[in-house]
């Protein structure tokens, strides 16, 4: 039996290289500033997809719901072997936090043919984890967690191992499921050169938009217009037009998208200062070393 | 949907596995005891499972006035689903206006199911709880006494205080091990309220073939003092300047990613954001850089020595005791200087 997978998959900014300077004052994230990537264990959840479709076939969406740069990681799947993407894209989903991010995903979802709906198990920027379950309960399916490995797809079960934390769970449940998927569940594709090769020009209609407006900004607003179209439809022919969705194409109650729908708020953002505290330089010589020891001893840190 | 409801109760879910309270709902109580009593609200306990009633009489013990006890077979096992269900109808009934849950593997399998339903907010993996105050910016209102939930996110690179102000209840799944435990007290009383969860089998989506609990290598969180090597250290064979450090202190090793990943020590060992929080009176690191990451996990310890030979080791700059030198030379003088003190 062939399976019909939706991954789930995010831009995040990469976090290893953040700094305060890069937040707005409102709390959200200015992400122009720094270098976006595939969230990582969102790879591991492509590939748990991409190996579910060679062994039984099947078919791969992905979706991202992020502004137009987030075409990039759709892109990046197609070239690691994902069939379709989706880019959902509107200016009202901004400020969304984890309860109006799963809503307005499970109203996508909704509109693809699934059997397993695969998520990372966390973003490493809003590093909450909570996507995954939120979606599942829209969804009104069951939810396998911290998925370490995927054991068994049979007819219309899918067993997996979890991690629970000190040890390990095996369980079984009936499909459609929605799986999260931890970064020790395998180990991610590279991106064949092949595919690349086939989906280096796929784009999304913003991008195109986006393009065409840098090359020809003398052009009046029509003729720009009539030029994103022509291009567009040039790409679909080609089959390397990646579909562009909006709230109202999702069919999305605006009262639980974005800021109004989201009953989580910033109400502040701090950056982590390193605490300078009271310190003391020690020589590392005998003298200094037995002196610190003697220090701590006295003030009973050291029993 | 629940509102805001200034009656409403404290609540903490009472994680168990096979009748065996998790140190974390412990943990949160007195952190939840401090919350109720600031709103002067009651503190009540969430515990469901089957033949759990005995854990109640503990929960009271350590700062609950009341436990919600739900019991009925098919929650013996701990499952999302059903364990979800059962807690969204208490909460619909009662109303509480905060509910706290261990950020465990459970918490986090669990709380994200429940505020979806309720369709609440839910902030993630707390480093602290406070009260305050909030004006909203379009209209200018002041809501007071909201729940501040205050969390790392960004990898640890930044702290956001996080609120709602206008759905409840306020939820908030809090990190292991930042909580002090409260002592226990065998005299207090309190009230058990025996709940009926409306659950039949359909409720358990999964089912559970196979369980493996392994116990972890170390309890680090117990630790009064901890040595914790890096990358720096080198070697497997060269980490034995750790256990020996350790082992003269009565202390317990630790590591970093780095070095647990170079196979230096068991994962069990890790401190930081993915392995566990720790908040000894004295913190060790030896050959370790300090990045945000294992500061996450330790930067709440009451003395912290480095050892480094990189004078720009971001880990001096939270450290109280700096030694800018080579491990392999200071370490040994360390362990002779203790000897000869003890
Ligand atoms: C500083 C800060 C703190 C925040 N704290 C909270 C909080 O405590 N509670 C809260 O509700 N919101 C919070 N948010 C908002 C939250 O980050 C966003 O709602 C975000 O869109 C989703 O949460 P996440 O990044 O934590 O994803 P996670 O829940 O960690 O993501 C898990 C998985 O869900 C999928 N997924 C997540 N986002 C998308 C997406 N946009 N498109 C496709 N798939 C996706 C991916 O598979 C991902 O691996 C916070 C935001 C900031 C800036
Ligand atoms: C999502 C995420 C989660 C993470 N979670 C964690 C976590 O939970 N815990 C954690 O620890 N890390 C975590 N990390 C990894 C973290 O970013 C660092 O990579 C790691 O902490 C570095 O470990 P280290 O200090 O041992 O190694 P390094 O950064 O390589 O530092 C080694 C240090 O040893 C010093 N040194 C070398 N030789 C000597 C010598 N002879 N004498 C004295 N000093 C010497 C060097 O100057 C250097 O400062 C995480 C990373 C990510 C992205």
């Amino acid at each position: 039996m062939a399976y019909n997978c939706v991954v789930l998959i995010k831009q995040v900014p990469d976090t290893k290289r953040i700094t305060g300077a890069a937040m707005n004052d409102d709390g959200t994230v200015n992400r122009a500033a720094l270098p976006a990537i595939f969230n990582p264990e969102d790879l591991n959840a492509l590939e748990l997809a991409l190996q579910i479709k060679d062994k039984f076939g099947g078919s791969i969406t992905v979706i991202t719901m992020g502004p137009p740069a987030a075409s990039a990681v759709l892109r990046d799947s197609l070239f690691r072997g994902a069939d379709d993407a989706i880019l959902i894209t509107d200016i009202r989903c901004a400020a969304s936090d984890t309860l109006a991010t799963s809503y307005i995903l499970s109203c996508a979802v909704k509109k693809v043919d699934y059997d397993i709906v695969v998520c990372g198990r966390q973003a490493i920027d809003g590093d909450t984890a909570q996507v995954g379950p939120q979606l599942a309960e829209k969804l009104g399916i069951p939810q396998i967690t911290y998925v370490e490995e995927l054991i068994e797809l049979n007819g219309k079960t899918i067993t997996a191992r979890r991690n629970i934390g000190a040890g390990w769970q095996q369980v079984k449940t009936a499909l459609p499921a929605l799986l999260t998927v931890t970064s020790d569940a395998n180990e991610p594709r590279v991106a064949a050169a092949k595919k690349m090769m086939k989906y280096k020009k796929a784009h999304t209609p913003i991008e195109v938009e986006q393009k065409t407006q840098a090359e020809n900004s003398a052009a009046d607003e029509a003729d720009i217009k009539a030029l994103v179209a022509h291009k567009c439809s040039e790409l679909e022919e080609k089959g390397l037009l990646i579909k562009q969705w909006d709230l109202d194409f999702v069919g999305a109650d605006l009262n639980w998208c974005g800021r109004g729908g989201s009953p989580t708020k910033v109400h502040r953002i701090q950056s982590v200062v390193l605490a300078a505290k009271e310190s003391k330089d020690v020589e590392p010589n005998d003298k200094a070393i037995s002196d610190m020891i003697h220090e701590l001893i006295e003030d009973k840190t050291i029993a | 949907m629940i509102g805001v409801n200034r009656e409403g109760e404290v609540w903490v879910f009472a994680e168990q596995h096979n009748g065996q309270l998790e140190d974390t709902p412990i943990e949160l109580m007195s952190k939840a005891r401090w919350l109720a009593d600031t709103l002067g609200v009651k503190l009540a306990a969430a515990l469901l499972g089957d033949n759990v009633k005995d854990l109640a009489a503990k929960l009271i013990h350590y700062g609950a006035d009341k436990v919600y006890l739900i019991e009925h077979p098919l929650l013996e096992h701990y499952q999302a689903n059903s364990y979800a269900k059962a807690i969204f109808d208490l909460v619909h009934k009662y109303e509480p206006q905060i509910v706290l849950y261990g950020a465990t593997i459970t918490g986090r399998d669990l709380a994200p199911r429940i505020a979806s339903a309720a369709k609440a907010g839910l902030t993630a993996d707390c480093t602290d709880l406070q009260i305050g105050d909030h004006t909203t910016i379009k209209d200018g209102q002041l809501h007071k006494n909201l729940l501040f939930q205050i969390r790392p996110a960004f990898g640890g690179n930044i702290i956001a205080t996080i609120i709602n102000y206008d759905r409840w209840p306020q939820m908030a799944t809090v990190r292991e091990g930042v909580m002090p435990m409260p002592e226990p007290d065998a005299a207090r009383r309190g009230e058990i309220i025996e709940e009926k969860a409306e659950l039949s089998q359909q409720d358990l989506t999964l089912e559970i073939l196979q369980e493996h609990k392994r116990p972890k290598k170390v309890n680090l969180k117990a630790a009064r003092i901890i040595v914790a090597g890096g990358a720096g250290v080198g070697s497997k064979d060269n980490f034995k300047l750790i256990w020996d450090l350790a082992n003269c202190l009565g202390a317990a090793p630790a590591a970093t990613r780095a070095a647990v990943d170079l196979g230096f020590i068991d994962g069990d060992h890790q401190v930081g954001q993915t392995g566990t929080t720790v908040r000894p009176n004295l913190y060790i690191a030896v050959g370790i850089s300090g990045a945000i990451q294992h500061q996450a996990g330790m930067s709440q310890s009451q003395k912290i020595v480095a050892i480094n030979n990189d004078t720009e080791a971001p880990i001096f700059q939270i450290a109280h005791y700096k030694i800018v030198g080579d491990l392999n030379v200071v370490v040994p003088k360390m362990i002779k200087a203790i000897k000869e003190k003890s």
